[in-house]
C-alpha cells in the first residue's frame, strides 16, 4: 500500500522535475495577468466595500475590443516587426480604453451610482453587481456568438530565449513587460500622486475625505477607470494566448479575486503578490492534478483562505474594513 | 445651457439610449462568424420584432422611447393623485377586518386557475415545462427565500444542493455507474427523503465553517462550492456518468395500492408538484412565525442585540442554510425523476442566479411575493422557450434576468410584493436608522 503511494508520488514529482521551468514561465505570465485583474477588484473593494462581480465582464470587454482591432487589421499573413509591435500596443490600448469606459461610464453609472446615492445596503450592491455581470456576459454572447473565438495573431510568437531549456516566448515577454509597466505605474499613481492621495483618503474614510474637499464621485469614477484599464489590457493579453468569448471572464475573474484576497483585500501590492503566487501554485500543481480539476485548486485555496486567514498575506488595507 | 435644459437633455438622452439598448437586446443575434451582424441588423435592416410594424427597428423603439418619456412626464405631473387613489383602494383590501377575506379569495382564485391549467394546455412538452420550470422553481425560490430573505445570507451555491439531490436520486434508483446503496434499487419516491437528508447534511457541513464569514465573502465561498460540484459532476465520470448524464432513465414516480399501479405522467406530476408547493408554503408559513423565524429576524436586524438576548447567531444561520439546502435537494430529486436524466450542464451558476432573481423580484422575505414573482418570471421563461420570438436565443433569458436584477435594485429593492418588515428594514438602513450596512447581510460593522 505505502509502496504504491510512494510510486504514485514519485511519478508526479518526476513530471514536476522535467517540466519545472516550463511551468514556472507559464506561472509568471498567468501570475501577472491575475495581478492585473486583481488590482481592479481590490481597489473597488477598498473604496466601496463591494465585490465587483462584473469585473470579469470588464475583462471580457477589453478582450473583445482587442479582438475587433485584430480582426480588422491582421490580414492573412502574420504581421512581423514594427507592424506587430504597433498592433499589440494598439490592442492593449484599445482594450484598456474600452474596458475603462465600460467600467466607469456604464457599469458604475448604471449599476452602482443610483444605489450609492440612496445609501443602499451592501447586499443591494452585490445583487446589482451580479445582475450587471450576467447582463453583460449574455449581451456579449448574443451579439458576438456564444462559442470561444480564436484571436487573429498579430505576431509570430517566436522564441526569445530559453530558461534551462524551456522556451520563453514573445508572448511571455510581452505579458511580463506589460505587467511590470502597468503595475509599477499604478503603484506610483496610488502612492505618489495627488490623485492617489484622494483615492486613499476616500478608502479610509469617505465622509471625512469629502469634508476635506475630495470629490467622491470623481474619485470613484477614477477607481473604475484605472481598474478597468488594467483589466482590459489583461483581457486582451489573455485572449491573445487562448480564446475570446462571452464567458471567458468568469474563471480568471474568480481567480483574480482569489489573488486579491490572498494578498489581503484592499491592499494593492498584496493583489499583485497574490496574483503571482496563485499563478505559480496553479501551474506547479499541474503535474499533480488532472487539468479538469485545476480550477478546483483555486477554489479550494479561496475557501481555505477565507476561513483561516481572511486578511490575506500582507493584511487588509485601504481603510477600516472590519 | 441652463440647468433645467441640461436635466431635460439628460432625460432625453437616457431614454434614447435605453430604447437603443432594448432594440439591441430584442434584435437579431450575431454569431462567431459575423459578430457585428446583430448590431447592424438591429438598426439598419427593415426587420421588426413586432410583426405589426414593417419599419426600421430603431424607429419603432425611438417611438416607444418618446411615448415612455411622455408617460413619465405625465406620471410626474399627476401621478400623485393616482397613487393616492390606489392607496385608498389597497387600504380597503388590507383593512384589518377584510384582510382574511382578501387573502382567502386570492387563494381561491389562484387554486382555481392552477386546477384548470393542465386542462387548458394540452401540449405535453409545455405541461412538463411548467412542472419543471415553474412549479419546481417556486419550491426552489421558497427555499432560497429562507436563506436570503429571512436569514439575510447570500447563497450563490444553491445549485450545488440541487445537483446533490438529483444525483442522490439517481444513485438510490441505481442509475449511476456506482452501485446503488441497497441490493434492490429503490423507487424514486423513496429517494426523496434520502436526498433531503443528504443535502441537509451537505448544508450543515458547508455552512458550519463558512457562515462566520462576512456576507460578501460568504457569497464567493458558496459560489466556489457550486462550481466545485459542477466540476466534479462533469469530470467524475465513473461516479456521475460525466457530461453525458446519467443512464438509463430514472423512473418516474409510481403509486401502487395492491394490484393498482399509477404511473405519474405530465398531468400527474403537475398536481403532485403543485401539492408539494402547497406543503412547502404551509410549512414555511408556520416556520416564519415560529421561534426560529423570529430568531432569524432578530439576527438579520441586529446581530449583536440578538446575541445579547441569548440567540446563537451561528446556530440559526446554519439552520437556515441547511433548510434552504434541503429544499433545493428536494426539488432536485423531484425534477430528476420527472426529467429522467441528470445532466451536469444544468448545474451552472446561471441556475443559482436564476433562482436568486425570482426571490429578489418577488420580494425578499415575502412568501406571497416569492411565489408570485417565480410564477410570473418562470411563466414568461416557459412561454419564451416554447414560442421564441424571432431573434430570441434560449440563453438570452439570462440577459433579461440580469437586467431585471439591476432594475429591481435601483427602483424597487424590496421587491414586487415586499414583506412589510423587510421593506421597513431596507428603508431604515437607507435613512441611517439602525445599523447601516449590517441589516441585509447580518454582518457586524
Amino acid at each position: 500500500m505505502s509502496a504504491s503511494i510512494i510510486s504514485f508520488w514519485s511519478t508526479h514529482f518526476a513530471l514536476l522535475k522535467s517540466e519545472f521551468w516550463y511551468l514556472v514561465v507559464s506561472g509568471i505570465t498567468t501570475g501577472f495577468l491575475y495581478g492585473m485583474v486583481a488590482v481592479g477588484y481590490t481597489m473597488v473593494y477598498g473604496i466601496l466595500r463591494l465585490i465587483n462581480f462584473a469585473h470579469s465582464e470588464i475583462f471580457m470587454t477589453g478582450a473583445f475590443a482587442g479582438y475587433f482591432l485584430m480582426r480588422r487589421f491582421v490580414g492573412n499573413n502574420t504581421p512581423s516587426g514594427a507592424q506587430s509591435i504597433l498592433l499589440i500596443v494598439g490592442g492593449i490600448a484599445v482594450g484598456a480604453l474600452a474596458s475603462s469606459l465600460m467600467a466607469a461610464f456604464v457599469l458604475e453609472r448604471v449599476a452602482y451610482r443610483p444605489l450609492r446615492k440612496r445609501k443602499a445596503p451592501p447586499l443591494a450592491y452585490l445583487i446589482s453587481a451580479i445582475g450587471a455581470s450576467y447582463f453583460l456576459q449574455n449581451l456579449a454572447g448574443k451579439e458576438f456568438g456564444r462559442n470561444p473565438i480564436a484571436m487573429p495573431q498579430p505576431y509570430g510568437n517566436a522564441n526569445v530565449f530559453t530558461v534551462f531549456g524551456s522556451p520563453f516566448n514573445q508572448y511571455d515577454l510581452l505579458v511580463v513587460v506589460a505587467g511590470i509597466l502597468s503595475l509599477v505605474a499604478l503603484d506610483i499613481i496610488v502612492s505618489r500622486t495627488k490623485l492617489g492621495r484622494s483615492l486613499r483618503a476616500v478608502a479610509q474614510d469617505t465622509e471625512t475625505a469629502s469634508l476635506m474637499g475630495v470629490d467622491i464621485d470623481k474619485t470613484i469614477m477614477l477607481t473604475f477607470l484605472i481598474g478597468g484599464a488594467m483589466a482590459g489590457a489583461a483581457g486582451f493579453l489573455w485572449g491573445l494566448n487562448s480564446n475570446v468569448g462571452s464567458t471567458m471572464g468568469f474563471v480568471p475573474g474568480i481567480k483574480a479575486f482569489t489573488s486579491a484576497v490572498l494578498g489581503g483585500i484592499g491592499n494593492l501590492r498584496g493583489a499583485m503578490l497574490g496574483g503571482m503566487i496563485l499563478g505559480m501554485v496553479e501551474n506547479l500543481a499541474e503535474p499533480f492534478v488532472t487539468s479538469a480539476y485545476i480550477d478546483v485548486v483555486a477554489f479550494v485555496i479561496l475557501v481555505g483562505l477565507l476561513m483561516f486567514r481572511p486578511t490575506g498575506i500582507l493584511g487588509e488595507r485601504l481603510g477600516r474594513v472590519a | 445651457m441652463s440647468t433645467e435644459m441640461r436635466v431635460h437633455l439628460r432625460r432625453w438622452l437616457s431614454f434614447f439610449a435605453m430604447a437603443a439598448l432594448i432594440a439591441i437586446m430584442t434584435g437579431p443575434s450575431g454569431s462567431n462568424n459575423a459578430p457585428v451582424q446583430g448590431l447592424t441588423q438591429s438598426f439598419a435592416q427593415p426587420y421588426s420584432y413586432f410583426g405589426l410594424f414593417r419599419a426600421q427597428r430603431w424607429m419603432i423603439f425611438f417611438t416607444f422611447a418618446l411615448v415612455a418619456l411622455g408617460l413619465q412626464t405625465l406620471w410626474r405631473r399627476s401621478g400623485g393623485g393616482v397613487r393616492a387613489r390606489t392607496a385608498v383602494l389597497r387600504q380597503g383590501f388590507e383593512a384589518p377586518g377584510r384582510r382574511r377575506a382578501t387573502v382567502l379569495s386570492a387563494v381561491v382564485v389562484v387554486a382555481l386557475v392552477a386546477l384548470f391549467i393542465p386542462h387548458l394546455i394540452s401540449n405535453p412538452g409545455i405541461q412538463s415545462g411548467i412542472v419543471e420550470q415553474v412549479l419546481a422553481y417556486v419550491i426552489l425560490a421558497l427555499g432560497l427565500n429562507v436563506v436570503v430573505g429571512w436569514a439575510g445570507l447570500l447563497d450563490l451555491g444553491y445549485v450545488g444542493f440541487y445537483a446533490i439531490g438529483a444525483y442522490v436520486t439517481a444513485w438510490m434508483t441505481g442509475r449511476l455507474p456506482i452501485a446503488a446503496p441497497f441490493h434492490h434499487p429503490v423507487s424514486s419516491f423513496a429517494a426523496i427523503p434520502v436526498a433531503i437528508v443528504f443535502t441537509m447534511l451537505a448544508g450543515v457541513i458547508l455552512g458550519a465553517p463558512t457562515l462566520r464569514l462576512r456576507g460578501d465573502y460568504l457569497a464567493i465561498v458558496t459560489l466556489g462550492f457550486g462550481e466545485i460540484i459542477l466540476v466534479f459532476s462533469n469530470n467524475l465520470t465513473n461516479v456521475t456518468g460525466g457530461s453525458q448524464g446519467t443512464n438509463p432513465y430514472i423512473p418516474s414516480f409510481t403509486f401502487r395500492i395492491g394490484g393498482l399501479k399509477y404511473l405519474f405522467g405530465n398531468v400527474g406530476y403537475y398536481f403532485l408538484v403543485a401539492g408539494f408547493v402547497v406543503v412547502t408554503i404551509v410549512l414555511f408559513r408556520l416556520l416564519e412565525h415560529s421561534r426560529v423565524g423570529r430568531a432569524w429576524t432578530a439576527i438579520r436586524e441586529d446581530e449583536v442585540a440578538a446575541e445579547s438576548i441569548g440567540i446563537n447567531p451561528l446556530k440559526y444561520k446554519v439552520m437556515a442554510f441547511a433548510i434552504g439546502a434541503s429544499v433545493s435537494g428536494f426539488a432536485g430529486a423531484v425534477t430528476a425523476s420527472q426529467i429522467g436524466v441528470v445532466y451536469p450542464s444544468t448545474f451552472s451558476l446561471y441556475f443559482s442566479v436564476n433562482v436568486l432573481t425570482l426571490v429578489i423580484f418577488g420580494g425578499m422575505g415575502s412568501i406571497v411575493g416569492v411565489i408570485f414573482g417565480s410564477i410570473l418570471v418562470q411563466g414568461i421563461a416557459v412561454y419564451l422557450r416554447f414560442y421564441p420570438p424571432s431573434g430570441y436565443q434560449a440563453s438570452d433569458l439570462y440577459m433579461y434576468l440580469g437586467a431585471l436584477l439591476i432594475m429591481m435594485m435601483i427602483y424597487r429593492p424590496a421587491g414586487l410584493i415586499p414583506s412589510r418588515r423587510r421593506r421597513r428594514e431596507i428603508y431604515q438602513a437607507e435613512d441611517g436608522i439602525g445599523h447601516e450596512g449590517d441589516v441585509l447581510l447580518g454582518e457586524q460593522s
